[in-house]
């Protein structure tokens, strides 16, 4: 076994879709819970540095969610969409970042039971156009989002 | 933007899973075609056409020891690629080491 778990992207050329693959050592049951208790979710979906506002958040089939990431200066990025279906083997959703109105992605994301409890996440992210997808890897998220393992370490001292 | 033909583009190139798991391994160590087999289990005339790519758009090098031939990545020319890529895989690797974090510690609470 791996000593960590690896994050695999796929992005080819000219294509308006990602493939995001990664496992986890935990069964489904609690990485599904991870993605629709609010509690969960607000610990890791933020950024570093940036705090998360959950406005709305109905992680059911039809339902749908707004969240808000500030940073220090006090600028705000809002984000939102709705849950299209939502199991613990298929979670679908779409994706609106407000700042870039009018441009929506759907994402698909299977969970699926490995051996030893662990789970394999697939997200299937699909843009409206090649540059939409291209722009949202090449500039949107890596904007201030690299502080390392910063914040890993503060919620290991937390939990001790 | 267009992008030119895979044999001509490194982008193209690495856009193709099983080329990047050639670059992988030659990442570590320099390997002959054999070695390549041995470490990733595939046919040699497999091996030789996903190195003849990533040989055509310079991410591979090749030199004779003897009468073998070496293999090593290039790595002047993969660094433009990794750094096309690698913002966006760090925001998911923050985002999912965040999310080990949280399952460790509903683990504990199950």
């Amino acid at each position: 076994m791996s000593a960590k778990n690896k994050t695999n992207i796929t992005a080819e050329p000219n294509k308006q879709e990602i493939f995001i693959t990664r496992e986890f050592d935990a069964p489904r049951e609690l990485v599904y819970k991870a993605h629709i208790d609010p509690k969960l979710f607000v610990q890791w979906v933020g950024p570093h540095g940036y705090e998360m506002i959950l406005e709305s958040f109905e992680p059911v089939s039809g339902g749908k969610y707004r969240y808000v990431h500030k940073n220090k200066e006090g600028s705000e990025f809002g984000f939102h969409g709705t849950f299209h279906t939502m199991t613990e083997e298929l979670m679908i959703q779409t994706f609106e970042f407000e700042g870039y109105a009018g441009h929506v992605s759907m994402d698909f994301m299977t969970l699926e039971e490995l051996p030893n409890n662990r789970t394999k996440a697939t997200i299937h992210s699909i843009f409206q156009s090649v540059a939409d997808r291209d722009g949202i890897i090449q500039a949107g998220m890596e904007k201030g989002l690299s502080e390392g393992y910063e914040r890993l370490d503060e919620i290991l001292a937390k939990m001790k | 933007m267009a992008r030119t033909p895979t044999t001509h583009d490194p982008f193209n190139a690495v856009a193709e899973p099983k080329r990047r798991q050639v670059l992988e391994a030659l990442g570590v160590q320099e390997l002959s075609v054999n070695e390549i087999v041995e470490l990733l289990g595939w046919t040699q005339p497999m091996v030789s056409k996903h190195l003849g790519v990533l040989k055509q758009v310079g991410l591979v090098e090749e030199r004779r020891v003897g009468r073998q031939r070496m293999y090593r990545v290039n790595a002047e020319k993969l660094k433009p690629i990794f750094d096309w890529v690698t913002p966006f895989e760090q925001f998911w690797n923050e985002r999912f080491d965040r999310l080990d974090n949280v399952l460790r510690q509903i683990k504990k609470e199950n």
